[in-house]
């Protein structure tokens, strides 16, 4: 063993200690902190972003697709529109910051973070025609889905929670939805009546996200238990969600209303990368798998009922891409440095 | 004179003297284990708060499903926990315990973890990192327990085990803080979905760097041999571990700490059910942890003290007593703010009068050389009866409804609490006033168990 040291000579130790580690941490936060100034400067060959007015009724021209904008500059985070017929094109910032975004019939939903003293807290903020603030509400974690009915009269969101558990693995969504006329919030669509093949279901792990609107009534939505993952009908007057189909993830409902692009857990894939596209016909619950081979984490939109737009990870965080929704053609890149896509017209 | 316990360093105490009168109950080493759990949980804690986070934006990942892992991470946990407190009552050459460096391994391991997430960034893998981590809280769990108790006057350990939650629990509590202030001062938390990490390698570097802190202090401050420790020359062999369980006194602790853990509903859905039944508003959830943890915090040491001097058996009954009163009052019709603070509030005094309370109990039933070992088969049975329940809790759950589930887990915890309550009724009182005559150490010797009501051998605090 070796001889005890003296008192002085241990503080003495400690404090070196302190000294090198402290110096150690702080330049770890100070590197981070120039990083981080970084994405604030344009980047030479990013998208082209200028200040204007962005609106959520369909211009004269024709349609327009509004996104969160990811090239980095002033801009970076910040709500950008371009025509949709040259999405590649110059970027109109409206100024206001989204993580996540959806609008339709000139209602957006806006998912955003607000620094509070202590630690960061979330809102969903309904949004009018002209990106001004109407409501908030309190969300109690990270943002992940949103979507607003076809009519703009409902509005719904999807947020991670996690406990402060000890090296917590502990996680549940809480998905909410809002009619903006009488905002009449369903704080929490776990409290909906679940049944499961026919028959009434209760458990502990019922989880509910990635809401996508039929009508001001009814909805679709993946509710997770016991480790698997299904599809459910919601009904909001009755206030129930009924299993259809399983392993299917962040539902969005095309135009017609025919078919569900999803997410699909495909057994054999690496954990890393566990989901592919697919379109799920509720005629006949056929499936059919999409031509992007790639791991796919989104909610897809439809730009109309014969394509899907969706994100995929790029230099900037995320690209726009498109793949034709029957199964043929190819995945092609739109856009560059953007993420949570939408039609609002 | 101390039998087993007589202390290098101080003279006995006058059993005249009532314990909890003095405040300078509390050795420097417990205080220094203190530190080291304080400064290791800030660091922990500081990972923990911005794993989910850091998932979904920083590596645009899904971390539902994550927590599958927990069945399996629980069981390993559990005999990490016993091999630990097995290690640690070896002898090294100089026929000294080894307490110290495998608590030392375990903090060390747990250090060595943060920089890795630095490098690892897919689920399997940072799985695969916490799981490591834990791996290192179970080896040190039983080691430090017992140099706490080691360290400490018999009369007093209800609150050096009190002070050292107490510190733990700050620690835990000052990790979040910590971890948004790094992320604050890095320019984040960058909202980037993908791509963009620095303001979380921030984190885990200012994390790393706390840790090996802490296993500094632990090297540094905390002595290799504690004062309670025996220089005995035998060095416990495995099957010694099993003869643990002759030992009345802690057969009966640890049938009543599993009889009372398969009936403690776990936290997380103690919190759903508040969330439910309380109508909690939504963005108010996350805070319900740091409510118990906070509660915890306070009591500890003056529900410590107080296990002192009413015993402590008495007040680990008592603290399910208060757990039995929270569930009460989540299948009362009561709701609103108030009834959650009420809930926090005996949620935390549970913790407070069972989580050291119960250490500072099995190290009076354990003789000193087996004092790892000893601690470990309690805390591990226990851990392994709540694990137990939250399983048939959740099967519960699915086949009568949260409410249900709760109403039948209250029934079930109450009939517990009087089956423990029988069970340790005659035991000897484990205050330094008046406690029965001991009879000798007989580790390890295949003899039979002492009559029903014999009191604990060895290091019972006997004044002979």
């Amino acid at each position: 063993m070796t001889p005890p040291l003296q008192g002085r000579t241990r503080v003495l130790i400690l404090l070196v200690a302190v000294v090198l580690l402290g110096a150690v941490g702080t330049g770890a936060v100070l590197h981070a902190a120039d990083n981080s100034t970084r994405t604030k400067q344009a980047q030479p060959g990013a998208p082209v972003v200028t200040p204007g007015p962005v609106s959520l009724r369909p211009p004269a021209g024709g349609r327009q697709l509004v996104f969160r904008n990811m090239a980095w500059g002033p801009h970076l985070d910040e709500l950008v529109s371009v025509p949709a017929d040259q999405p590649d094109g110059p970027r109109t910032s409206s100024g206001v910051q989204c993580l996540r975004f959806y609008a339709a019939a000139g209602t957006g939903i806006c998912l955003r973070a607000e620094r509070g003293a202590l630690q960061d807290t979330y809102r969903a903020v309904v949004l009018d025609d002209h990106l001004r603030e109407l409501k908030s509400f309190p969300a109690a974690g990270i943002p992940t889905r949103s979507r607003v009915s076809p009519s703009g009269h409902l509005a719904a969101w999807t947020v991670f929670v996690s406990g402060d558990s000890y090296a917590g693995t502990d996680f549940s969504t809480r998905s909410s939805i809002v009619d903006v006329r009488d905002w009449n919030l369903r704080e929490n669509l776990e409290t909906f009546a679940v049944i499961k093949d026919g028959k009434p279901y209760q458990a502990s792990d019922v989880n509910v996200w990635g809401v996508t609107f039929a009508d001001d009534n009814t909805f679709y939505a993946t509710v997770a238990t016991g480790g698997r993952t299904h599809l459910v009908r919601g009904d909001l007057a009755a206030r129930t969600l009924t299993t259809l189909h399983e392993n299917v993830e962040c539902p969005s409902l095309s135009p017609d209303g025919t078919r569900i692009a999803y997410k699909k857990r495909v057994p054999g894939l690496s954990e890393d990368s566990p989901w592919r596209l697919y379109v799920l016909d509720l005629a006949t619950m056929t499936e059919t798998a999409t031509a992007e081979q790639r791991n796919v984490d989104d909610q897809a939109v439809w730009v109309d009922d014969a394509t899907l737009l969706y994100a995929l990870p790029g230099d900037f965080g995320a690209d726009l891409w498109t793949v034709p929704a029957d199964g043929g053609g190819l995945a092609e890149r739109v856009l560059e440095a953007a993420v949570a896509p939408a039609y609002p017209g | 004179m101390y039998v087993a316990e007589s202390r290098s360093s101080k003279a006995p105490v006058d059993p005249a003297l009532r314990p909890g009168r003095r405040a300078a109950a509390v050795p420097g080493t417990v205080l220094a284990l203190g530190t080291v759990s304080l400064v290791t949980d800030i660091s922990s804690e500081m990972v923990s708060a911005v794993l989910p986070l850091y998932l979904l934006t920083g590596l645009g990942l899904s971390p539902l499903g994550f927590g599958l892992l927990d069945g399996i991470q629980n069981g390993f946990s559990a005999l990490v926990r016993l091999a630990g407190g097995h290690l640690a009552d070896r002898r090294g050459a100089d026929g000294a315990s080894r307490h110290k460096a495998v608590a030392v391994a375990g903090y060390g391991l747990s250090a060595l973890c943060k920089p890795l997430l630095l490098l690892v960034h897919t689920v399997p893998l940072i799985g695969a990192v916490i799981a490591v981590d834990r791996t290192g809280k179970g080896l040190r769990t039983a080691p430090r327990d017992a140099m706490i108790s080691l360290a400490t006057e018999p009369a007093h350990r209800g609150r050096a085990f009190g002070v050292h939650r107490a510190m733990d629990t700050a620690g835990a509590l000052i990790g979040p803080l910590a971890a948004f202030l790094v992320l604050r001062l890095a320019g984040g938390p960058l909202l980037a979905d993908g791509g963009q990490r620095h303001g979380y390698d921030a984190v885990f570097t200012v994390s790393a760097c706390v840790a090996v802190l802490g296993v500094l202090v632990l090297l540094l401050f905390v002595p290799n041999r504690q004062p309670g420790e025996t220089a005995t020359a035998t060095a416990p062999r495995l099957r010694d571990g099993l003869a643990l369980l002759r030992l009345p006194g802690l057969r009966r602790l640890t049938f009543c700490a599993v009889l009372l853990g398969l009936t403690t509903v776990s936290d997380s859905f103690l919190y759903l059910l508040v969330q439910r039944r309380l109508g909690l508003a939504t963005d108010l959830f996350p805070l319900l942890p740091l409510g118990t943890a906070a509660g915890f915090l306070l009591l500890a040491v003056p529900l410590g003290a107080l296990a002192d001097r009413l015993g402590r058996r008495r007040l680990f009954l008592a603290g399910h007593g208060a757990l039995l009163l929270a569930y009460g009052l989540l299948l009362s019709p009561l709701g609103g703010l108030p009834a959650v603070v009420c809930v926090l509030v005996l949620h935390g005094a549970f913790y407070a009068s069972t989580d050291g309370v119960l250490a500072a109990a099995a190290a009076d039933a354990v003789p000193a050389e087996q004092r790892g070992a000893g601690l470990a088969l309690v805390g591990t049975g226990q851990a392994l009866a709540r694990f137990g329940c939250s399983l048939a809790f959740g099967a519960l759950w699915s086949a009568v409804g949260g409410t249900a589930a709760l109403g039948w887990s209250a029934a079930a915890l109450a009939g517990c609490v009087l089956a423990a309550a029988f069970v340790l009724r005659d035991a000897p009182r484990d205050t330094a006033s008046g406690t029965p005559i001991a009879g000798t150490p007989t580790v390890g010797t295949p003899t039979a168990p002492g009559a029903s009501g014999t009191a604990p051998p060895s290091d019972s605090e006997v004044p002979s």
